[in-house]
C-alpha cells in the first residue's frame, strides 16, 4: 500500500513537470495559430521555423558563444584548479571564496553587473562580451569540479615522476592530466550547458547583430506568439533527449567497469534567473 | 605544477568578478553628474513593496519546492538503483529545456479560455460554482493566469529539480547502518526518520533552499509572462532601470546591491542551521 | 585531451564559418516596434541591395531610450516624443535627404511637425490615434464612448492597460481633462494614483501581447494603436475600436539614423526603400498603420480613406494631442510615477 503511494505520488510529479512540455509539444502540429483548440494536423510551423533566418542565425550565436566560452573556461580553469591546489591554505581560501561569488549570485545581477563594465571598457555588446560573460560564469563550475580529482590524486606519483626523469610538463601530462580528466570532462560539459542554456546574463550582454537563441525567444513571447516556438521547443525537446540518451548510455557503460564514489548526475544550473 | 599556473584566471576574477562588483557599488553612490549620493538609496525606500513582495513570493515557492520536492527525493532514493537513473534523468530532462519555453507552456494550460478552465466547463464545475454561489454576473472561467499564484507556480516548475537533487545526493550518501541501528534499537520508522534520516539530509535541503530561493527572488521573467507585468518584482525593478521603461542604472545599481546584500544576508541565517560540512555539497553537489 | 580540443576547435571554426559567412558585407541593423512590418520586404530589400537587414524589435519608446545608451543601430524607428528627446540629447544624427530622394513623397501634412521641426532628423514611418479596442459580443454598446470603460468593474479582471509610461498616463490625463503634455506634477500625480485604483481591474500591462490575448478573447477591452486594431480585427471580427470622446494622443513614428550608426549609407537606402511607393503601400496593408506617403493614400480604395479607423478623420486629429518632449525633471517623474504604478 505504501509502495502504491509512493509511485503514485512519483506519477503525479512527473505529470505535473511533463504536461506541459507535452501540450507545448503537440500544438506544434496543431494546423490553427490557437494555442488551445486543436485544429488539426500539419507540419506548416516547422516549414516556418527553418525560414526563419533571424532564430538559425541566433542558434549559430548560441552554438559558437556555448564552444568557444566552454573552451575558455575549462583551459583557464583546469590551469587555476592546478595552481590553486598548490597554494597555502589562506591563497587558497582567498581564490575559492571569490571563484564561489558567481555560483552564488543570481543571474539578473550578473547580468547587470557585466552590463556596466562592457560599458565602462567601451566594448561594444557582441560575441566578445558574451564569451567573456559565459567564460565567467562557467570557470568556477570547471574549478569545482576539477580540484575533488586533485585531492584524490596520489602526491607521491608527480614525486616519482620527476625522480623517474620527467620534466614537469611530462609528469603533468602522462601523470596528472589522465588522473583528473573525468573532472575536466565534466566541467567542459557543465559549461557548455550553463551557456547554452543561460538567458538573463546574455539578455544584458548580447549585441544586436549577436543574439543567441535564447534572448530570440523572449522576444519572440513578447509578441503575438507564433506556434514556431512549439516547434522550436519540439525539436529542441529532442535534442536534449538524444543527448540525454547518449551520455546517460555511456555513463553506465563507464561505471559498469568502475565503481565511482562521485554522484551520477551533475545538477546544471539550467535555470537561470 | 606551480602556484603561478593559478595567477591568469586571478586577473581574470579581478576584471570579471571583483570590478564589477566595485562597479555596481559605485554607481549605486553616484547620481548622473557622477557626484556621491545616497538618494539612489532614500528614493528606494518607496520601493519596499516590491521587495517584499519578492521575497514573499520567493518564500512561497521554495516553500512549496520543499514540500513537494523532499518526499520526492526520500521516495526516489528507495527505489531500485537502476530506477533512480531513470527518475533522475525524467527529472533533469525538463531542466535543459529552455527555462523561457517552459515557463510560456503554462500560459495555455492556465489562460481564461486555457485548458484548464476548458477542462472545468467541459465537465460543469464552471456551471456547478455558478449555481452554488450565485455570482453577480455568472463567471465563466476562474482567474489563474496574471495572478499572484501564478507567479508561485511558475517557480516551483522551473525550480523544483534544484530542490530535488541536492537532497537526493545527500540521501543516498546516508549511511545504511546508521538507519538500521537506530531500528535495531527499536526506533519506530516516523522517528527514525525524524531523528536519523531528516538532521542527515539538512545539508541537502539547505543547498536546495538556497537553490531555489535565489534565483526565484531574482527573477524577472516569470512574473512578465505568468504575473501580468502588474506587480513587480525585484528582477523586474533592475531590468527596468537597465533595459527598460525607466532608464536609471544609478537607481539599478542601487537596487541590485541591497538585493545582494539582502540574499547574502538570507543565506547567512541559511548556513546557521548547517553544522558546515554542507558547505560542499552546497557547492559541488 | 588534445583530440577533445581539436574536435572542440574545429567545431567552433564550422560553425563561426557558416554564421559569419554573410556577415563580412554589408549590413544595416534596424530596430523597429514589434509587430510593424511587413518581413518579406526586408527580403526584397537585401535582395534589391545585397545589404543584408539584422532586424531586431523594441516594445517601447522608453525601452529604445536605454537600449540605445548601450546598444548601436543604423536606423530606429521612435515615436515623435521621443525622436524630440533623442535629438535634444544629441542621440540622432542630421539626416543627408539628398540621399534619400523619396522622402519628397511624403505628405508635407507630416513633415515639420513639432518635434522636428527642421525635419533634419527624422523620416515618417507611420501615424495614428490610440484608441479602444473591445469585444463587441461581451461589452454593452452603452458602456463605450469614453476612456473610463478601462475602469469600469463590470469588465474586472478583463480589461488591460499600456505597459509603458507615456501612453498609459497619457489617456489617464485625457480622461481626467488634462493636457497629455503638462508638466504640473499634481496633474501627474492624479493620473498616476487613478491608475492605481484600476489595477485590479486590469488583466495586466501589455504591449503587443495584446495583439494575441484581444483576438484569443483573454481581455476584453484594451487600448491600443488604431493600425494594430485592424489587424486585430481581421483575426477577429468581434472586436471594435473607437476613439474615445475625451480626445486621445496622435502619433507620428519617423525613422531615425543614431548618432552611433555605423552603417550610414546603407540606413539612408534602407529609409530610401522603405518610402518607394511599392514597399509603403505592402507595409501599410500589412501592419495596418496609416501612411504618410502621398502615392500610397492617393492609391487608396474610398472606402479606406474614409475608415475611421484605417486613417483616423479630422475631428480625431483636431481633438487630439501630440506628444511634445517633456523637461528632463517631468521625465524622470514619469520614471518614478511608472515604478511606483507597478510595485
Amino acid at each position: 500500500m505504501k509502495r502504491f503511494f509512493q509511485q503514485f505520488y512519483l506519477l503525479l510529479l512527473f505529470l505535473f513537470l511533463y504536461a506541459p512540455i507535452f501540450t507545448l509539444m503537440l500544438f506544434s502540429f496543431n494546423a490553427d495559430k490557437s494555442r488551445v483548440i486543436w485544429h488539426g494536423f500539419t507540419l506548416d510551423w516547422y516549414a516556418e521555423l527553418f525560414r526563419d533566418s533571424t532564430i538559425i542565425h541566433s542558434l549559430y550565436v548560441t552554438l559558437i558563444v556555448a564552444f568557444a566560452s566552454a573552451l575558455l573556461s575549462t583551459l583557464l580553469g583546469t590551469v587555476a584548479a592546478l595552481g590553486i591546489h598548490c597554494m597555502r591554505r589562506r591563497t587558497k581560501g582567498v581564490y575559492l571564496t571569490v571563484n564561489s561569488i558567481p555560483m552564488s549570485t543570481s543571474d539578473t545581477i550578473m547580468g547587470v553587473t557585466f552590463m556596466l563594465l562592457f560599458a565602462m571598457l567601451m566594448l561594444e555588446k557582441g560575441y566578445l562580451t558574451l564569451i567573456l560573460a559565459h567564460t565567467t560564469f562557467s570557470v568556477p563550475y570547471v574549478v569545482l569540479n576539477v580540484m575533488p580529482k586533485l585531492r584524490q590524486l596520489d602526491k607521491n606519483a608527480y614525486e616519482a615522476a620527476l625522480d623517474l626523469g620527467a620534466t614537469p610538463s611530462q609528469a603533468l601530462q602522462k601523470v596528472i592530466l589522465p588522473e583528473i580528466m573525468p573532472g575536466i570532462v565534466t566541467g567542459a560539459i557543465m559549461a557548455f550547458t550553463l551557456s547554452v542554456d543561460d538567458f538573463v546574463v546574455s539578455y544584458f550582454t548580447a549585441g544586436t547583430t549577436s543574439q543567441p537563441l535564447s534572448v530570440v525567444i523572449y522576444s519572440m513571447t513578447r509578441r503575438r506568439i507564433s506556434p514556431k516556438i512549439n516547434a522550436l521547443s519540439t525539436l529542441l525537446f529532442l535534442a536534449v533527449l538524444i543527448l540525454l540518451v547518449i551520455i546517460n548510455f555511456r555513463q553506465s557503460r563507464d561505471e559498469s567497469h568502475k565503481n565511482a564514489q562521485k554522484p551520477k548526475y551533475q545538477p546544471l544550473k539550467g535555470v537561470e534567473n | 605544477m606551480k602556484k603561478y599556473m593559478a595567477y591568469p584566471y586571478g586577473v581574470w576574477m579581478l576584471i570579471f568578478i571583483i570590478a564589477p562588483i566595485l562597479l555596481v557599488v559605485y554607481y549605486a553612490f553616484t547620481d548622473k553628474s557622477g557626484a556621491l549620493t545616497l538618494g539612489n538609496f532614500t528614493s528606494m525606500l518607496s520601493y519596499t513593496s516590491i521587495f517584499g513582495r519578492s521575497f514573499l513570493l520567493a518564500f512561497a515557492a521554495t516553500v512549496v519546492c520543499l514540500l513537494l520536492g523532499y518526499p520526492l527525493a526520500y521516495i526516489m532514493s528507495k527505489q531500485p538503483p537502476r530506477w533512480q537513473n531513470f527518475y533522475m534523468m525524467l527529472i533533469m530532462l525538463p531542466m535543459w529545456m529552455n527555462f523561457l519555453l517552459r515557463t510560456y507552456a503554462w500560459m495555455s494550460i492556465l489562460e481564461n479560455n486555457g485548458f484548464i478552465n476548458q477542462f472545468l466547463q467541459n465537465i460543469g464545475v464552471i456551471r456547478l460554482l455558478n449555481t452554488l454561489l450565485r455570482p453577480e454576473a455568472p463567471i465563466e472561467y476562474l482567474p489563474l493566469i496574471n495572478t499572484g499564484g501564478a507567479v508561485v507556480l511558475g517557480m516551483v516548475y522551473n525550480f523544483l529539480p534544484f530542490m530535488v537533487l541536492p537532497i537526493y545526493n545527500v540521501l543516498i550518501k546516508i549511511d545504511k547502518k546508521l538507519i538500521e541501528a537506530a531500528q535495531d534499537l527499536g526506533a519506530p520508522s516516523g522517528a527514525v526518520f525524524r531523528k536519523v534520516i531528516f538532521p542527515l539530509s539538512m545539508p541537502g535541503v539547505i543547498a536546495g533552499i538556497t537553490m531555489v530561493f535565489v534565483p526565484a527572488v531574482s527573477t524577472f521573467v516569470i512574473s512578465k509572462t505568468l504575473g501580468g507585468g502588474k506587480e513587480m518584482l525585484i528582477g523586474d525593478l533592475i531590468d527596468l532601470q537597465f533595459m527598460g521603461n525607466a532608464y536609471n542604472p544609478q537607481l539599478g545599481s542601487a537596487i541590485a546591491l541591497v538585493m545582494m546584500a539582502l540574499v547574502f544576508l538570507c543565506m547567512l541565517i541559511m548556513n546557521r542551521f548547517d553544522d558546515g560540512s554542507g558547505e560542499e555539497g552546497g557547492l559541488l553537489l | 585531451m588534445k583530440k577533445i580540443l581539436a574536435l572542440a576547435l574545429s567545431a567552433l571554426l564550422m560553425t563561426s564559418l557558416t554564421a559569419c559567412g554573410g556577415s563580412s558585407d554589408e549590413v544595416v541593423n534596424v530596430y523597429n516596434w514589434g509587430e510593424y512590418i511587413d518581413t518579406d520586404l526586408l527580403q526584397q530589400f537585401e535582395k534589391e541591395t545585397g545589404i543584408r537587414v539584422v532586424y531586431n524589435t523594441f516594445e517601447t519608446n522608453e525601452g529604445l531610450y536605454s537600449r540605445l545608451q548601450s546598444e548601436s543601430y543604423d536606423v530606429v524607428i521612435p515615436s515623435d516624443y521621443m525622436i524630440a528627446r533623442m535629438i535634444d540629447e544629441g542621440m540622432l544624427q542630421k539626416l543627408n535627404l539628398d540621399n534619400i530622394p523619396n522622402y519628397s513623397l511624403i505628405d508635407s501634412k507630416y513633415t515639420h511637425l513639432e518635434y522636428d521641426p527642421e525635419q533634419a532628423y527624422s523620416v515618417p514611418y507611420t501615424w495614428g490615434a490610440v484608441g479602444i479596442i473591445y469585444n463587441t459580443k461581451k461589452v454593452d454598446e452603452a458602456d463605450t464612448g469614453s476612456w473610463d470603460l478601462l475602469w469600469n468593474p463590470k469588465y474586472a479582471g478583463q480589461t488591460a492597460m499600456f505597459d509603458n509610461s507615456r501612453d498609459a498616463l497619457g489617456l489617464t490625463l485625457k480622461l481626467l481633462g488634462y493636457s497629455q503634455n503638462t508638466t504640473d506634477k499634481d496633474e501627474l500625480r492624479a493620473a498616476a494614483d487613478k491608475i492605481i485604483a484600476g489595477k485590479d481591474n486590469f488583466q495586466g500591462f501589455w504591449m503587443d501581447q495584446i495583439l494575441e490575448k484581444l483576438p484569443n478573447e483573454e481581455i476584453l477591452i484594451a487600448p491600443y494603436y488604431n493600425g494594430d486594431a485592424v489587424t486585430m480585427m481581421e483575426d477577429n471580427p468581434d472586436l471594435s475600436f473607437y476613439i474615445p470622446k475625451e480626445g486621445t494622443n496622435v502619433f507620428v513614428d519617423a525613422m531615425c539614423i543614431p548618432a552611433n550608426a555605423k552603417n550610414i549609407e546603407n540606413a539612408e537606402k534602407f529609409i530610401n526603400f522603405m518610402c518607394t511607393t511599392e514597399a509603403a503601400a505592402a507595409n501599410a496593408e500589412y501592419i495596418g498603420y496609416s501612411s504618410p506617403q502621398r502615392e500610397v493614400y492617393e492609391q487608396l480604395d474610398e472606402e479606406i480613406k474614409n475608415d475611421p479607423i484605417h486613417y483616423p478623420g479630422e475631428d480625431t486629429i483636431a481633438n487630439g494631442e501630440v506628444f511634445r518632449n517633456l523637461p528632463e525633471e517631468i521625465n524622470e517623474y514619469y520614471s518614478a510615477l511608472w515604478t511606483e504604478i507597478l510595485r
